[in-house]
């Protein structure tokens, strides 16, 4: 069974400074999404008890990918398929979504494909469901819990109000939520093991994709909010309360 | 303006849409509502003013975001509609890729604000984990657009239309074998005016019930971080505060040992006034706050709830 998780390189949030509300991505490490990391560990978890799975990690973006994917690499994925062009980077989710199809297309039997609910970066949650489609797959998102049987995925899509228990037939796509699991942080050893594990890399006319044609959204500004809290620093509770008191906020 | 539709799968969600259809649309005919399956909302549609378009298909289960969105995409080309509004609730959000894939329209989810602007619908919605606030606009023809819950207010009062429409269902690759609604209180605190937050600074469960106290006496209700619900466990995920969790915006938050993380600040940056209670000075969370005491919260929250 050949399982696919599309991870998406990011730049670490963390890192992220602010200034004169522009963020700065200068020196920011980079890495892949958190969300990410919660599908390729459920897809290795699966890979664990069913020694015939195998697991590549799919990606698209600048050629920095090459260097970051080995953290999937390391973390268990057997190999990655990666689709690089500095144009990726950033490009519009119906872009992605079409190279990332036409990447699982050249694969063989692909049965089922991760994806994280959102991107750690954009968080749209728009690729898997646009990958499904363009793939004619079903699909279930913010899935919870997840088990293989015969040909089939069981799984739990967490809703706001509900769960849904769902028997999908593969091949499908799968879209998990934050936190499903504890993604494990590979050992120095296999770190080492990562970069000798075997690495598909394809350039962008290779998939035969016009993303130009796919750049369907523009960004007019991206800037951190305004904050113009008070910052009040108060010695003691007795303070706090006579500041709440005197605007109105408690007592009334 | 093109024809806009509007679909959700809950009902307070769509009479929301059709709030913000009007607001980017001077009239209103050309704006359709999509039912699937609900003849609740029907109703409630229609009594708001909008023109209905009732799909009934007993075949079409909404646990199927490709037959939803197949359903939505043939009802969009039908009714002439190029512009779609959707919830992003978490069904709205997977709906609204497949359904861009389908009719070949860009997608923006998570919009919290439109406006209509020389001929364009200007979005905006967080980004960066919600560090940044992004104001974008789709390009092509085809719009698909999922708002955030509560963005808008609830349509309410008009006279709409009930109309039939019917699709071509494709047998389902999917099998919905059990719904388990979630147990427990469930509990609003997005509505809430004041906020009582807590963190990872809190140090068991049973601190919690002096929290509860002090949410009470302030009249308000008890949120949290999200490591609170998901990874201890002590307060359900209708809680959480921030970018996976509820945007609030209270009168007042009160918030305790919370460092202030970017996933949480934005669901909470809203709030009129807020207070931060933190024993790390340097807390971020205390830089964006009105008020800030460094102290443990523990012994601060049975100060207050003395003093009270
Ligand atoms: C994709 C994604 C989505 C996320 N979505 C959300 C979300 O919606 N909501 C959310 O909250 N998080 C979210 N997170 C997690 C977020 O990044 C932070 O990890 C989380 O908000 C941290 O919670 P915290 O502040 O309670 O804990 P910590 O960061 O551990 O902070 C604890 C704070 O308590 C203080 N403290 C300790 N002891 C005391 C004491 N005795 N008295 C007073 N103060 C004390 C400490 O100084 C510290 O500031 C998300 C993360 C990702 C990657
Ligand atoms: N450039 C990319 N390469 C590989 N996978 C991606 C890429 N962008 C998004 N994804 C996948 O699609 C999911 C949803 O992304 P988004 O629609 O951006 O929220 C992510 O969690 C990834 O699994």
């Amino acid at each position: 069974m050949n399982i696919v998780v599309a991870m998406k390189q990011i730049p670490d949030l963390q890192q992220i400074r602010i200034r004169n509300r522009q963020p700065l991505f200068d020196d920011v490490p980079l890495t892949l999404g958190t969300i990410d990391k919660n599908a390729l560990e459920a897809a290795v978890v699966l890979k664990e008890a069913d020694e015939s799975i195998k697991v590549t990690v799919l990606s698209a973006g600048n050629e920095e990918v090459e260097d970051t994917v080995k953290e999937a690499l390391a973390a268990g994925a057997d190999e990655a398929f990666l689709v690089l062009d500095d144009a990726l980077e950033g490009a519009d989710s119906a872009a992605i979504a079409a190279v990332l199809a036409a990447a699982i297309k050249q694969m063989e039997d692909v049965d089922l494909i991760l994806f994280g609910e959102g991107s750690g970066d954009n968080y749209s949650g728009q690729v898997g469901s646009r990958v499904a489609e363009l793939l004619n797959m079903p699909q279930a998102g913010y899935v919870s819990a997840m088990e293989i049987k015969g040909g089939n995925a069981v799984v739990t899509r967490t809703l706001e109000d509900c769960d849904e228990v769902l028997e999908m037939t593969l091949p499908g796509v799968i879209s998990v939520m934050a936190g499903l699991n504890e993604p494990r942080i590979p050992s120095v050893t296999q770190i080492l093991k990562a970069g000798k594990k075997p690495k598909e890399v394809l350039e962008l006319d290779e998939v035969d994709v016009d993303i130009k044609k796919l750049a369907f959204t523009e960004t007019i500004s991206n800037l951190a909010p305004e904050s113009n809290r008070k910052k009040i620093v108060v010695k003691s509770v007795d303070e706090l309360l006579q500041g709440l008191r005197s605007e109105n906020l408690i007592g009334r | 303006m093109a024809g806009i539709l509007i679909f959700s799968d809950k009902t307070n969600l769509a009479l929301e849409l059709l709030t913000a259809a009007n607001s980017i649309s001077s009239s209103s005919a050309d704006i359709k509502a999509v039912t699937i399956n609900n003849d609740e909302q029907v109703q409630a549609l229609s009594e708001a003013g909008a023109n209905v378009y009732r799909i009934n298909a007993a075949d079409l289960i909404m646990a199927d975001v490709g037959a939803v969105a197949a359903a939505l995409g043939q009802a969009a080309g039908e009714l002439g509609s190029d512009i779609i509004l959707l919830s992003s609730n978490r069904r709205g959000k997977e709906i609204a890729g497949r359904l861009a894939q389908v009719v070949g329209a860009g997608c923006l989810t998570d919009v919290n604000s439109l406006e209509t602007d020389d001929g364009k619908i200007t979005c905006k919605r967080n980004a960066l984990a919600g560090a940044t606030v992004a104001n974008q606009y789709i390009k092509a023809d085809k719009q698909v657009i999922a708002i955030v819950p509560k963005s808008f207010a609830p349509a309410e009062g008009g006279s709409g239309s009930i109309n039939d429409l019917t699709v071509e269902v494709k047998p389902s690759a999917l099998k919905l074998l059990e719904v388990k609604t979630k147990a427990g209180e469930s509990v609003d605190i997005e509505a809430a005016e004041v906020i009582v937050a807590v963190g990872q600074g809190l140090n068991s469960k049973d601190d919690l019930v002096m929290v509860e106290e002090l949410a009470k006496l302030l009249g308000g209700e008890v949120a949290c971080s999200k490591p609170v619900a998901t990874d201890k466990k002590w307060l359900s995920e209708d809680r959480v505060i921030g970018l996976s969790g509820k945007k609030c915006k209270p009168q007042l938050a009160i918030i305790l040992g919370v460092s202030g993380q970017v996933q949480f600040t934005v669901g909470i940056r809203d709030a009129k006034t807020i207070v931060s209670i933190n024993t790390d000075d340097n807390a971020t969370m205390n830089s964006l706050s009105d008020y800030v005491l460094v102290t443990d919260l523990h012994e601060a929250v049975k100060a207050m709830n003395s003093a009270l």
